[in-house]
């Protein structure tokens, strides 16, 4: 890259940069440092006068018992979101891989709910399993299981799980499907021509093959999972029944613009940017490897 | 084809047929519903096959039939102020991205790594974690309520820079030797070389960064109140939000569905250029 011949001149690669640096300054920099500053700060109780407080925002909220159970139910949701939405892409993709004809018609027939928001997504499924009119709340009755989101909590954390999931399938469908097409057909037909079955072909072959596909979208998942559905939350179940849907996210938004408590939802604004951080790390450090490999 | 076996092809192709079937399901229903008179749907069950009140519902959820029961909102508007944010996001992006790309890449001057990384680390910031200070600063400007405070926020990109370096570091030597040999500098040498040369990565940045723009959702409902300015996506929870009376399923789902239609249309019309963008945005 180095020896690239280049351009030389004293102003035009600011001018190229001012905006991009500009608006980054502005709306993405200042706000970050300003959020770790507010961290420091608490308000009284009626927002006359503020108090630098060092880390007791924090302290106050690692001693939080709700803070601790948007822990837990952002990690069942999370965990919930990669499986379903990972599982049910590499059933997918392995199927498409191997048929002799209309690969390409699947892929299409699956990519689009990709380009679904995730509150568009929320709302269709909501649709379907509301608890007077939902076809599938009354299939569910039929089978003499009775459906309502509205008051429990396990049964909204399922909707939100599947309403996110279903969006998630096509993006690790398509990465799934690359995946497996980039691995040699002769690897397969060697293993086919020493007698391995199908089966034992994927778990032997196809499967330790596509592990980096694997880690990558399983940080990708991660990542969706916990910054990227707020829209689903909010639409679907704002966080309810009694908080068993406040993932993190959600969770500093409901404080911040609706309890008004600024300094504790800056708290939890610099615990999340260092999960972002971290996950972009690992993200990144992986990329590297992939390379090489 | 490794080997022939019918019957695992077989069980390959219902497997996916079942896969399609389910992933297309919320959409059927939500069309059934769309086409239904509002008894039909809040008496029990929702129909599976189609009603007759197709283009009624769809009149009526767009404001231009009226009867006794109305959406609170206006779509027409909705959806032109969601096409105004996601072009303004689109386009700002890749314009601001490629310049900075650009600098980066073909200059050489101080602080040249450092601005490298201060747009890079936006990556790691994204609008969901710094939600109430992205808010003052935009009250503190004087952009709520109005469409730059809808686009403007939005369109610092790390991803796009990312990709249009990688991008213009692939571009041969011999071309810029050639370019500076018959007398272009660096903004002819933008425009008439480097610009043709970036037509499919920007088709394909476009697709995803539409996509992207269109769906917002937390950053409009934040920063929006008044009226003129919602964002579709961000009113379909206000159209379900109707305290203790009944839902207008019947014109919320033709809403829903012009919603999702934007983006979806985009998706599966330059599905080659989406794949491109994807596979080469997110990583």
């Amino acid at each position: 890259m180095q020896s690239q011949p280049v351009f030389n001149h004293r102003w035009l690669p600011w001018l190229l940069l001012l905006p991009q640096l500009a608006i980054t300054l502005v709306f993405f920099l200042w706000p970050a440092a300003q959020a770790v500053w507010q961290s420091f700060l608490m308000e009284d109780a009626f927002g006359l006068s503020t108090e630098f407080v060092w880390f007791e925002n924090f302290s106050v909220l690692l001693q939080d018992e709700i803070y601790h159970r948007s822990f837990t139910t952002t990690f069942i949701f999370s965990i919930g979101v990669t499986a379903l939405s990972m599982g049910g892409a590499l059933l997918l993709a392995v199927m498409a891989d191997q048929v002799i004809r209309g690969a390409r018609v699947y892929r299409t027939l699956l990519v689009w709910p990709y380009a679904v928001a995730p509150a568009v997504a929320g709302v269709l499924w909501m649709f379907m399993f509301n608890p007077s009119i939902g076809i599938l709340s009354y299939l569910l009755e039929q089978l003499g299981y009775d459906w309502n989101h509205f008051l429990n909590g396990d049964q909204a954390m399922l909707l939100v799980i599947i309403a996110a999931a279903w969006k998630q399938i096509s993006y690790n469908f398509l990465f799934f499907l690359a995946g497996l097409q980039a691995i040699p057909r002769s690897l397969i037909e060697a293993a086919a021509l020493d007698g391995a079955g199908p089966m034992k072909r994927f778990w032997t072959i196809l499967f330790p093959l596509l592990s980096p596909t694997s880690f990558f979208l399983l940080v990708i998942n991660v990542v969706y999972a916990f910054f990227d559905t707020f829209g689903i939350i909010h639409a679907v179940t704002q966080g309810g029944p009694g908080g068993s849907t406040s993932i993190l996210v959600y969770k500093v938004f409901d404080d911040g613009f609706n309890g008004l408590d600024l300094g504790s939802s800056a708290a939890q604004s610099v615990i999340l940017m260092a999960i972002v951080g971290a996950l972009t790390v690992v993200q990144f450090r992986y990329i590297e490897r992939k390379v090489q490999y | 084809m490794i080997e022939n076996r019918p019957l695992l092809n077989l069980i390959s192709h219902l497997t996916l047929c079942l896969g399609v079937l389910v992933v297309a399901f919320p959409i059927w229903i939500a069309f059934v519903a769309s086409t239904h008179a509002p008894e039909a749907l809040n008496s029990g069950t929702v129909p599976l096959w189609p009603g007759d009140r197709f283009l009624l519902n769809y009149a009526m959820a767009l404001g231009l039939e009226t009867g006794q029961k109305t959406l609170n909102v206006n779509l027409i508007s909705m959806l032109g102020n969601s096409l105004v944010m996601a072009l303004g996001i689109t386009i700002g992006k890749l314009l601001i991205s490629m310049l900075a790309a650009y600098a980066i890449v073909f200059f050489r001057f101080r602080f040249r790594m450092l601005s490298f990384w201060l747009i890079f680390i936006t990556l790691m910031l994204p609008v969901e974690v710094r939600i109430m200070p992205t808010f003052e600063v935009v009250a503190d400007l004087g952009m709520l309520n109005s469409y730059s405070g809808l686009i403007l926020p939005l369109i610092a990109s790390a991803t796009a820079t990312f990709l249009f370096r990688q991008f213009f570091l692939t571009v041969p030597h011999e071309l810029i030797e050639a370019a500076r040999m018959d007398g272009a500098g660096p903004i002819r040498f933008f425009i008439d070389i480097l610009l043709p040369l970036s037509r499919t990565n920007l088709a394909a940045l476009f697709v995803i960064m539409f996509i992207y723009g269109w769906n917002q959702y937390l950053w409009p409902l934040l920063i929006t109140t008044d009226e003129h300015y919602y964002t579709v996506v961000m009113s379909i929870q206000r159209m379900l939000s109707v305290g203790d009376a009944e839902v207008a399923w019947h014109l919320v789902m033709p809403s829903t569905l012009m919603a999702m239609l934007p983006p979806v249309l985009v998706v599966i019309l330059m599905q080659r250029l989406f794949i491109k963008g994807l596979v080469e945005t997110e990583k």
